[in-house]
């Protein structure tokens, strides 16, 4: 009855928000936190959410650029094999080629732009359907890193080279602040620029989008080269989180990816998404995990819950968004 | 003009499909496996190439279904490794043979149900849908099983190490499930009804098919299939591992993309994607005689799978 214009407005509009994705997800956030903390006293815990961040930080770095390819309309299924070859170059380059380390990252970063050039030139030129195209560079990028490396791993890095992925900057792990740069820099891409802006145009109608005159193919050989280059990075830090190097690292990471980017709210068929989303998908898979585990919850059922996450999320999405 | 037509001798409307492609890669991989050791061209090294693709044909044929009606299962390694594994429970359990593996398909069959409910009724994506189901049943597999082998099971199980007239028994099951999926997907109904909903769902709901049962079919269809696959896959070693099936879901999607199938949906055949299957094992087996290390075979194998749909691709715009 005394509701005046100004508060309903407002109701509505904190109605809209709760039913948005990132509302959902966001509810299911503090769900989670509240119910973990509850289980185990070790987790809410600066140190351990702080000890969290260098975990996941590789999965991050990768679900940035899928995140922009999946709004693009696109997929990259060789995300996980990228990281995987760029460690072995890094390995192979350093210890095999004996070169500097520094310019063995570069190796390592090189490799993985390579990657994610090639997947971009077979998308974006020749017009392989990217499932396919990355479908085949999964197995190719694999089959490099067990062929250069012979299966061998690669350890023995100097102390020095642990920083990046066991060092930190004040009271923050290295990676941690290198991921929080990105994210805000591939948001700011995404939200505030016109780069941004096509990149939701080709997930929309990529006809339409060539038509307004949006280079459709330059942009999408730009998404999957930087696919490529953050797994490049992802590589570096991984490599200087464990200090050794495996032809076998993050298989079948590129489902952790997609799973966290979907989670945030992307659609698969491309046209909506957005950063905030992924990133929240990201701490909701992360902390359930860790949370799970020292609620004293196997690793197996963890699984389990993330999947049933993933359906969940997605359908209560479906449903609030029918009303 | 008469003499323009004699020096361009008129070409038989040769519209190559890429199962002709397939079929080409196949034969210069013989070719060159026989070129290379005497060995290869025997009847027990091909049929061991053939059981080889036997289940991965067999859940082929299903994925060609659900690619087909324009959806995609990736979910299938760990329905095959849930089903394996009851299969060999119950055998080992003292359960018939038959009733363990009438239960596996069955299983099968119930998954793909699961899959299909949320797909078609409640809308979500299928890669959505069959990402969540791939992560809960591997974890709950691995929960149950604890990552234990299940070993000494009955030697009645070992279905897929027998033969029948002299032909293994996988190969009978493969050839079975191809020839009856490819007339199903040629002549049946639904069979049509498959390819309209993957090429336009719209105008197949106005032509009056019910676009949310077929694609509850053909996940169905496709799970028992992968519980068929299952049983093949279990009774041909002598151990179920508890990650078995781990990684299968690229196999499977890979053979039916090479043979033919379009990611789209709308278009593609069984044949194809056996023959697919085929070539994959092929490769397998030719880079063992060619003395190719290992670890490169992943290489070789995705950089052929690149070469087809390359030639594919080159073929259609040819034809346009």
């Amino acid at each position: 009855m005394t509701d005046t214009k100004a508060v309903r407005a407002t109701r509505r509009f904190t109605l809209n928000a709760l039913r948005s994705q990132e509302g959902v997800l966001l509810g299911l956030l503090v769900l989670i936190v509240v119910v973990l903390s509850l289980f185990s006293e070790r987790f809410l815990t600066v140190n351990n959410l702080l000890n969290q961040t260098r975990l996941f930080t590789e999965t991050a770095l990768l679900a940035l650029p899928m995140t922009l390819i999946i709004i693009s309309g696109g997929i990259d299924l060789s995300v996980g094999s990228m990281l995987a070859w760029s460690a072995v170059m890094l390995g192979f380059s350093w210890q095999l080629l004996g070169l500097p380390l520094p310019l063995a990252v570069l190796i390592c970063l090189l490799t993985g732009l390579i990657g994610g050039l090639v997947n971009g030139v077979l998308i974006a030129y020749v017009r392989v359907p990217a499932l396919i195209a990355t479908l085949a560079t999964l197995a190719i990028y694999r089959g490099l890193s067990f062929g250069i490396s012979q299966a061998r791993s690669v350890r023995g890095f100097p102390e020095e080279f642990t920083f990046w992925g066991q060092g930190q900057i004040g009271p923050f792990p290295t990676q941690f602040l290198i991921l929080v740069t990105l994210i805000i820099a591939v948001h700011i891409l995404l939200s505030q620029t016109g780069f941004g802006r096509w990149v939701y145009a080709i997930g929309n109608n990529e006809v339409a989008a060539r038509f307004s005159g949006i280079p459709v193919e330059r942009v999408k050989l730009a998404l999957y080269g930087f696919s490529g280059l953050m797994a490049g990075l992802a590589a570096f830090i991984f490599t200087s989180r464990v200090t050794t190097t495996r032809a076998d690292a993050a298989t079948g990471l590129e489902l952790d990816v997609i799973a966290a980017v979907v989670l945030g709210g992307a659609s698969i068929f491309g046209g909506s998404g957005s950063v905030i989303g992924t990133v929240l998908g990201l701490l909701i898979i992360t902390l359930l995990r860790n949370g799970l585990l020292l609620a004293g919850v196997k690793g197996d059922a963890t699984f389990m819950t993330i999947g049933l996450v993933l359906i969940v999320a997605v359908l209560i999405n479906n449903v609030l968004r029918k009303k | 003009m008469a003499v323009q037509a004699k020096r361009l001798p008129a070409l038989p409307n040769l519209r190559i499909q890429q199962e002709a492609v397939v079929g080409f890669a196949i034969a210069v991989l013989i070719l060159i496996g026989s070129l290379s050791n005497a060995q290869f061209l025997t009847p027990g090294n091909l049929s061991d190439i053939a059981v080889n693709a036997a289940y991965i044909s067999v859940a082929a044929v299903g994925m060609t279904l659900v690619i087909v009606s324009g959806n995609i299962d990736i979910s299938v390694g760990s329905i095959l490794g849930v089903c394996a594994t009851i299969a060999g429970e119950l055998a080992r359990s003292g359960q018939p043979v038959v009733v363990a593996f009438a239960v596996a398909i069955l299983v099968g069959g119930l998954l793909g149900a699961v899959n299909g409910l949320l797909v078609a009724y409640a809308n979500i994506p299928a890669i959505v849908v069959t990402l969540g189901m791939l992560s809960i049943l591997r974890g709950g597999l691995i929960l149950v099983t604890q990552g234990r082998w299940i070993e000494q099971l009955p030697t009645e199980f070992f279905f897929s190490q027998r033969s029948t007239l002299g032909v293994p028994n996988p190969i009978w099951v493969m050839a079975g499930v191809v020839l009856l999926g490819a007339l199903f997907m040629k002549y049946h109904p639904i069979g049509r009804a498959i390819y309209a909903v993957g090429n336009n769902a719209e105008a197949a709901r106005l032509a009056g098919i019910n676009p949310r049962s077929v694609r509850m079919f053909v996940f169905v269809v496709n799970g028992l299939l992968v519980g068929l696959a299952s049983v093949l896959y279990a009774s041909k070693f002598t151990a179920i591992q508890s990650n078995a099936g781990q990684g299968f879901e690229l196999i499977v999607i890979t053979s039916a993309v090479v043979g033919g199938v379009s990611i789209l949906g709308g278009s593609g055949t069984v044949f194809g994607a056996l023959l697919g299957a085929l070539l994959l094992s092929l490769i397998g087996t030719v880079s063992i005689f060619l003395q190719v290390s290992p670890f490169w075979l992943q290489t070789v194998q995705g950089l052929l799978i690149l070469l087809t749909v390359l030639i594919d691709i080159v073929r259609r715009r040819r034809m346009q």
